[in-house]
């Protein structure tokens, strides 16, 4: 028997958590796509990046020499895709030598303990 | 017979740059690759540790994957040489076998 799903206006709270460096592997150009998918959904999103997702917003990334597509620039369109915040972790920074200057975007730089804190208000979490 | 080791992965998600340099004997060479370099980075949690071994190691930093992630404009450990593909290639002949820390 076929089920009816309406889903229409359904607005859930995401949040995307960003833990891995961004081109070792291929999660952190799928997680930009889902972001994507959420806004065309018009759902909630908002993003944070911790642990060593903190090098997916790295500025300067020239990615010519090692002929892979240079993704970070699209981090700066996530404002027009209802992109309601962007956090990142203070102890990642830190740990990495990081500073907000060294950001392609700005955040606002939470410690792990407000991460936490943020985790419990969401409806679903995708971390990858 | 001096080795050459290549580190791929970030030394803060795994611990093949620590495996990697606890095993390194004087005289030999470490190559950081991909996600490897993020472990030329200077003032981090990992540096100390490579950063130790600068004068009985040899210590290099693949360039295109540097400027890839975004690294360029940052300080780097001291002694620590940037090479290009070509390089790499010369390390591989210079050296009597390659040992890839994955």
């Amino acid at each position: 028997m076929e089920e009816d799903f309406d889903t229409a206006g359904v607005k859930k709270k995401f949040m995307f958590v960003n833990s891995k460096a961004p081109y070792g592997t291929i999660y952190a150009l799928e997680v930009l796509e889902m972001i994507m998918i959420s806004a065309a959904f018009e759902q909630h999103a908002v993003i944070a990046f911790i642990d060593d997702g903190v090098f997916q917003i790295k500025k300067d990334q020239e990615t010519s020499g090692v002929n892979m597509k240079n993704f970070s620039p699209t981090y700066r369109a996530l404002e027009g895709y209802e992109v309601e915040k962007v956090y990142a972790e203070k102890e990642s920074l830190e740990a990495r030598g990081l500073s907000e200057e060294d950001l392609v975007i700005p955040v606002e730089i939470l410690s792990a303990a407000e991460i936490s804190e943020l985790m419990d208000t969401q409806d679903m979490i995708v971390s990858f | 017979m001096a080795l050459l080791h290549t580190v791929n992965k970030s030394p803060f998600e795994r611990n093949s740059l620590s495996d990697c340099l606890r095993r390194a004997k004087n005289g030999s060479a470490v190559l950081l690759i991909e996600d490897g370099v993020y472990g030329a980075l200077q003032g981090t949690s990992a540096s100390d540790e490579i950063s130790s071994r600068d004068g009985s190691i040899k210590l290099y930093a693949l360039g295109p994957d540097v400027d890839a992630r975004g690294l360029s404009e940052k300080p780097l450990i001291d002694g620590l040489e940037l090479i290009d593909y070509a390089g790499f290639v010369d390390l591989v002949e210079e050296y009597s076998s390659v040992q890839s820390w994955l």
